[in-house]
């Protein structure tokens, strides 16, 4: 079955998920770790390390053919409130799927969600804009101009 | 046929040893780290990614560091590992019109929309040797622009698009299953999916053979790097349990657009047709390879004469894989004792039989010249 596009109620979700995947494991840890009042959870789901296979499109537009796979971890885990969290992220690192998954279930708690946007994903957000844009800073740097020179007579 | 044989075992054990005693090497040399190995060795980890085609850059690095730096034991590694995963599923297609460009050239248009960006590349080095890195001198950060580069750069290949010169890469079948190589065995003819697949997880130095050959002349081509851009793209996946799509992660790619001499019908004017190459990290000269391959390899949609090794798919598609090729190679090593007794009784037989008959006619001739 081929996957939908997200309706537009998950968006939010979507973009906090996104934001936890992206973060560097050291980030997220450490905002994770000064977030007063974390709640207690069960694992739905421990965390497992499998993998995604990375699907590109002919000439970049096309139809579409099988990269190669990359390494992703996820977890599921329950708060004791019922709401449940997931998290899927890139590589091997189990405590990273966990928190993320944890976190995810506290962004859908109301009464959560304004201090952990603003303690967590917000701080990572801009964290991982960060580092895009002094990468792409540097690459900017490497633009050539080219010039005419006029001739004089 | 090689029969099983016993004994050896201590001296495999010490072998195994000795082998980890010189992947260390000299004990006053400080050992390497799987960090400094993805930090100071990214076009060797993104290789192994490539061709073991698994995106783990610290996985690669333990692979390097584990093969003494052998970059073909590597990417075994790396390919045996992934036989221990299980799969979640497939990304949704990457779209490298929304790659974070770190470096796109194009070798068709000077003045191309978003211009040229070089980043970081060999290209413009002399190819000495630089003896201050010998000294371990620091290095200083890239110089850096005010303004990062504007997101979502056009394609060239889609500029050629809007005048209709350049033939349209549109998906006709968005819901059929991808074909997977690791899944199912290769079939002939084989879909051009199959094809980018075996091609990506490709040897490079195979490729890069086959694509200089149709430069030199053993196939059509008269190719144009269109465009080759590298840089950062997010991967999204739509888990079955949420039902819509999250990023799971950013990984780096590598494209090249080929772009060929034209082809045209009765039915469409000529175009320039098209050869893809695409990569996990920065392999910049296994992209413009593969896409000169992918070139070569659609002959026969083109109604082209097949006549050149890299058109020629079962021999490129069968040969492109270095794990598979690198184990019947090596497998000669294991013992074929048993074979090679028969064939040295097949040979001594023969000999003995030539031995005689030249006997034979000896006796003959002697008798011939008495009789005289």
């Amino acid at each position: 079955m081929e996957p939908q596009a997200s309706p537009p109620h998950s968006n939010e979700r979507k973009r906090w998920m996104s934001i936890l995947a992206k973060a560097s494991y050291e980030d997220l840890n450490s905002l994770w770790q000064n977030l007063p009042d974390k709640p207690e959870w069960s694992r739905i789901r421990a965390p497992e390390i499998g993998m995604v296979m990375v699907r590109g499109r002919m000439g970049g537009t096309g139809n579409r053919f099988n990269l190669g796979e990359m390494t992703v971890t996820r977890c599921t885990v329950g708060l004791s409130c019922g709401l449940i969290g997931h998290g899927y992220v890139s590589g091997r690192n189990k405590d990273h799927a966990e928190v993320a998954a944890v976190i995810d279930a506290l962004m859908q708690r109301k009464e959560r969600a304004e201090t952990v946007e603003h303690s967590i994903i917000k701080p990572l957000e801009l964290r991982h804009l960060d580092r895009r844009k002094r990468a792409s800073r540097k690459a900017a740097a490497t633009k050539v101009e080219f010039f005419t020179v006029a001739r004089e007579n | 046929m090689y029969v099983a044989v016993k004994g050896g075992d201590k001296a495999i054990e010490n072998s195994l040893r000795y082998l980890a005693d010189i992947r260390r090497g000299d004990r006053r040399v400080p050992e390497l780290s799987i960090a400094q190995i993805r930090e100071q060795l990214p076009l060797a980890v993104d290789r192994v990614m490539t061709e073991g085609s698994l995106h783990d850059p610290d996985l690669a690095a333990l692979a390097i560091k584990q093969a003494n730096g052998d970059i073909q034991e590597a990417v075994f590694l790396l390919r045996a590992y992934r036989t221990t995963l299980p799969r979640f599923g497939a990304s949704l297609p990457i779209d490298t019109a929304k790659m974070q460009i770190r470096r796109r050239i194009s070798a068709t248009y000077k003045d191309l929309p978003g211009g040229q960006i070089l980043g970081p590349s060999f290209d413009y080095t002399h190819r000495l040797l630089d003896f201050t890195l010998a000294a371990n001198g620091e290095t200083r950060e890239a110089p850096k622009s005010d303004e990062p580069v504007p997101e979502g750069m056009p394609r060239v290949a889609d500029i050629l698009d809007h005048e209709g010169l350049i033939e349209l890469e549109i998906p006709d079948d968005e819901d059929g299953a991808v074909p997977d190589l690791t899944r199912e065995s290769m079939s002939f003819p084989a879909d051009r999916a199959t094809r980018l697949q075996n091609l990506a997880r490709g040897d490079e130095g195979f490729l890069l053979a086959l694509g200089y050959s149709t430069q030199r002349g053993f196939g059509n081509a008269h190719p144009f790097a269109g465009e080759i851009r590298m840089g950062e793209l997010a991967v999204s996946f739509v888990p079955e349990e949420l039902g819509f799509e999250i990023e799971i992660g950013e990984i780096t790619v590598t494209e090249c657009q080929m772009v060929n001499q034209f082809k045209g019908s009765s039915k469409v004017p000529p175009q320039f047709t098209r050869g893809y190459g695409l990569t996990f990290g920065h392999c910049e000269r296994k992209a413009m390879s593969m896409a000169l391959v992918d070139r070569a390899l659609r002959a026969r949609e083109f109604g082209e004469e097949i006549e050149a090794p890299a058109q020629d798919e079962e021999f490129v598609l069968y040969h492109s894989d270095n794990v598979e090729a690198s184990g019947f190679v090596q497998h000669l090593k294991l013992p074929h004792y048993v074979d090679f007794q028969g064939e040295l009784v097949t040979v001594r037989e023969l000999r003995a039989e030539i031995e005689a008959r030249e006997k034979d006619n000896q006796t003959d001739d002697d008798e011939l010249a008495a009789a005289e």
